[in-house]
């Protein structure tokens, strides 16, 4: 684990403890378990999303991506009848098709990221309210589907199935970003895409995966996403769940520039949010003000570690400067 | 001659590692040109730097008008008048000429809205551009001039400024030859107005040409000075380099064998100029030639950077095909490039992932990564280019600018080189890592590699090479095939003038 990342756990036992002092609610099996199955939910697609920011690109699609490929989920699912194995199938790949498209247009023909997922963001909802034109749908009474339902909406061991998918992407991609030769080209790719040319590597295959991996983590989330809300209203279904998803990765510490972040920070940046709603509702602060504490939250958080940096550099220079002028260096506690 | 403005006493400036400058003093009298020589990496910069306020001398004192100074800053440097034309001209292109000259000191009218007042701005710089006769108007907008119409901004904007100084750093690396004598014109006027210029160059016949006074650094040292009589070529270039060009040269310990063939290879920029050249296993070949020549693109195009546009490349006499960096790296062709920081390195990452970077691959089993055998890479390369840094976990941001280069080379020493192509090895390096590259260099083609070496420093290319190319326009000048013909006069030659014919 990284420094930052124990910054952030510590501020999410901090915040987490604060809330249980004050109502003990926070802590009952209940509450926790209803928590976990929110950050599943989240952080399935944040973690893609992070990915994107890591290559120095951004996905603003995802939320418009849960309405498009939602409706045609349950369409196919519950009014057209195909086996679920496959409807599963079409949603995931939904998501691959979207994410590729997003990475040629980036890397083939250079379109900022910013417009071409802004694009992706209108156009899926635009095409997903005129689908179901702006009517909810819903799963129906047909049933034949139960073991999916469980499967994306059940628990095991009063564990929720999103929490459990959750923790073995989040460990897959793990080993994929921070152990791979693949991980090792995004972050290269990310911090110096001309030096990373230069060293031999293919950096628009690099990124177009990351846009690639994004949309099939958002495909899977769809579906997980459609049985929890158990209907889709085109028009609201998932609307600024990217802001979520961008929200956690810059509090997991992945830099918008680039080439830096983990998937522990990823992670750890999902529960914290997940907390700070929860903390809303238990204190009873108003809901309204809900996005406003995330908002003040990531602010500080965002603030305080580049504080920190430049403190840390700082503190390098004035250390380089006093080895320079001869004499060892003053031991500085760090 | 006037009494001097400016005095500088006993400058030193060190960096670590590097002593940039020590004991330099001289003084700028107005309406005197000073030319401004030595080779790269002598202290030129450092100097600019110190006079413009950017950097802080370690000792010594700089004296304006009868003050007394231990360091400028950047407000004291533009009270005292001081004016600088940069090598890479700080213009921005999205704004027009006008809006460049004044930038951050418009006229402003409308009252508290504070607009811009064009009318009164175009006015004012209508005057500036017909003293320095140029060919576009105040509205004319940066991106559309050439680099010798952007100079003429900057000198523009220096006028407006009221400067007595003006510093031109390299002022016609990038110009043609009556570009040139335009400048060189430019600079008698301003001469006649009373502004004085320091006039840094590599171009010896400039200084020849316009300067009252030649400074000439060496190492950081001021190696000596000429008065207006004495200036001229041999006796600067003595000053310069103080010891024999040749010395430095080790012979090839093998014959040279066929290596890379290149024939007929047309680079984008140069779309009507075709490359035959051939850079033989086991030798150094130079490649010389003036900034803009080519050289750089034929470097990208032969490591598949930018595709070429026609001909063929062939190694051992197999053909290459190379359209992107990847392929050239499959086949042992590797390129050490300019821009080090830019191309080179990763440079907020540590020595390790830069060193297997190319070849990540070779250290993965199923695809992921045994950091093992990457540290012992890393290691192993350390050692042997006695790359100076903690560990091999060090982030090579931290490193000096031999020691990045290090990482460059071991990047590439790692693997198996076939043709290796190195672009300005040595720029911004100190003395004792650019032996250590010299070193390399020669072990390089004593093991057999076709060692292709960029330079537009005059010591390396005669002191370094078996051979020397040189580039003009996109096209070989010429081959200088023997030691004996190595002088600067005949590179600088073949640099300068057009090839009666193609060079076969």
């Amino acid at each position: 684990m990284q420094k930052k990342d124990l910054g952030l756990f510590v501020l999410i036992l901090i915040v987490g403890g604060i809330t249980a002092i004050l109502n003990p609610v926070f802590l009952s099996p209940v509450n926790l378990g209803n928590m976990a199955n929110l950050v599943g939910l989240f952080g399935i697609f944040s973690i893609g999303i992070g990915v994107v920011i890591m290559t120095g690109g951004i996905d603003l699609s995802v939320g418009s991506m849960f309405a498009l490929i939602g409706v045609i989920f349950i369409d196919l699912l519950a009014n057209v009848g195909l086996p679920w194995p496959l409807c599963v199938l079409v949603a995931i790949l939904c998501g691959v098709a979207f994410g590729t498209i997003h990475g040629i247009l980036v890397t083939r023909f250079n379109v900022q990221p910013f417009v071409v997922t802004l694009c992706g963001l209108l156009i899926y909802r635009g095409i997903a309210r005129y689908y179901m034109n702006d009517a909810t749908i819903g799963f129906g009474y047909g049933g034949g589907f139960d073991t999916l339902e469980w499967l994306a909406s059940g628990r095991s061991f009063g564990v929720p199935h999103t929490f459990i998918a959750f923790v073995i992407i989040a460990l897959v991609m793990g080993v994929v970003v921070h152990r791979s030769v693949f991980g090792r080209y995004l972050f290269a790719v990310g911090k110096n895409e001309e030096a990373a040319r230069y060293s031999g590597i293919s950096s628009g295959i690099v990124i177009a995966s990351a846009y690639i991996i994004s949309g099939a983590l958002a495909g899977l989330a769809a579906i997980f996403l459609a049985f929890y809300t158990y209907s889709v209203q085109p028009s609201a279904h998932g609307s600024f769940y990217e802001l979520y998803g961008i929200a956690a990765a810059v509090l997991g510490g992945c830099s918008l520039r680039g080439g830096e972040g983990s998937i522990m920070g990823i992670v750890l940046g999902t529960v914290l949010l997940q907390v700070l709603q929860n903390l809303v509702n238990l204190l009873g602060i108003p809901t309204s003000l809900n996005f406003a504490v995330m908002g003040t939250v990531i602010l500080l958080g965002v603030l305080t570690d580049q504080q920190l940096q430049s403190r840390r550099a700082r503190r390098l220079a004035v250390r380089a400067h006093k080895a320079k002028q001869g004499g060892a260096a003053d031991p500085v506690p760090s | 001659m006037t009494t001097p403005f400016l005095t500088l006493t006993n400058i030193g400036k060190t960096y670590p590692g590097v002593t940039a400058l020590a004991g330099v003093s001289f003084e700028i009298a107005p309406g005197e040109v000073v030319g401004l020589i030595g080779e790269n990496g002598a202290g030129k910069s450092t100097m600019m730097k110190i006079l413009g306020g950017v950097a802080t001398p370690d000792s010594g004192t700089i004296e304006i008008d009868g003050t007394q100074h231990t360091a400028l800053t950047v407000p004291q440097s533009m009270a005292a008048r001081i004016a600088f034309v940069h090598q890479e001209l700080n213009l921005f292109d999205n704004l027009d000429v006008a809006a460049n000259i004044y930038i951050g000191r418009e006229p402003k009218t409308g009252g508290p809205l504070r607009l811009i007042d064009r009318q009164k701005l175009r006015i004012m710089v209508h005057p500036l551009l017909e003293r320095l006769k140029v060919d576009f108007g105040p509205r004319t907008p940066v991106a559309d001039l050439s680099i010798a119409q952007r100079q003429m901004v900057e000198i523009a904007k220096a006028l407006s400024l009221d400067a007595r100084l003006i510093i031109m750093d390299e002022p016609t690396s990038s110009l043609t030859v009556s570009e040139t004598e335009r400048l060189l014109g430019v600079i008698e006027e301003l001469k006649s107005h009373g502004v004085a210029v320091i006039y840094i160059t590599h171009r010896l016949n400039e200084v020849e040409a316009c300067a009252d006074r030649v400074v000439c650094l060496r190492d950081g040292r001021l190696a000596g000075v000429l008065q207006r009589d004495e200036i001229e070529h041999d006796a600067m270039i003595r000053l310069m380099i103080g010891r024999d060009l040749k010395a430095l040269y080790t012979p090839p310990a093998r014959p040279p064998s066929r290596g890379a063939e290149i024939r007929g290879l047309v680079s984008s920029p140069f779309p009507d100029r075709a490359v035959d050249l051939d850079i033989q296993r086991g030798e150094i070949l130079g490649l010389a030639g003036l900034v803009g020549s080519g050289r750089t693109e034929l470097a990208r195009t032969i490591f598949g950077i930018d595709p070429p546009l026609g001909g063929t490349v062939t190694l051992d006499g197999d053909p290459v095909t190379v359209s992107h960096p990847r392929e050239a790296i499959a086949q042992g062709i590797y390129l050490v490039p300019e821009d080090r920081k830019q191309s080179g390195l990763i440079i907020e990452f540590p020595i390790r992932v830069n060193v297997t970077l190319a070849d990540v691959e070779h250290y993965a089993e199923r695809g992921l990564i045994r950091r093992r055998g990457e540290t012992e890479t890393a290691e192993r390369q350390k050692k042997r280019l006695n790359i100076r840094a903690p560990s091999v976990e060090t982030k090579v941001v931290t490193l000096s600018g031999g020691n990045q280069q290090k990482v460059v080379l071991a990047k590439w020493l790692s693997m198996q080189p076939s043709l290796m192509i190195f672009d300005e090895p040595t720029r911004g390096i100190d003395v004792g890592a650019k032996a250590e590259i010299y070193t390399v260099l020669r072990e390089l083609a004593d093991a057999g590699v076709a060692v292709l070496m960029i330079s537009s420093d005059m010591e390396e290319v005669i002191g370094v090479s078996d051979r020397i190319a040189v580039m003009h326009e996109g096209q070989i000048s010429g081959i200088l095939t023997d030691r004996a013909t190595f002088t600067e006069e005949n590179v600088l030659e073949l640099a300068v003038n057009a090839p009666a014919h193609a060079a076969a």
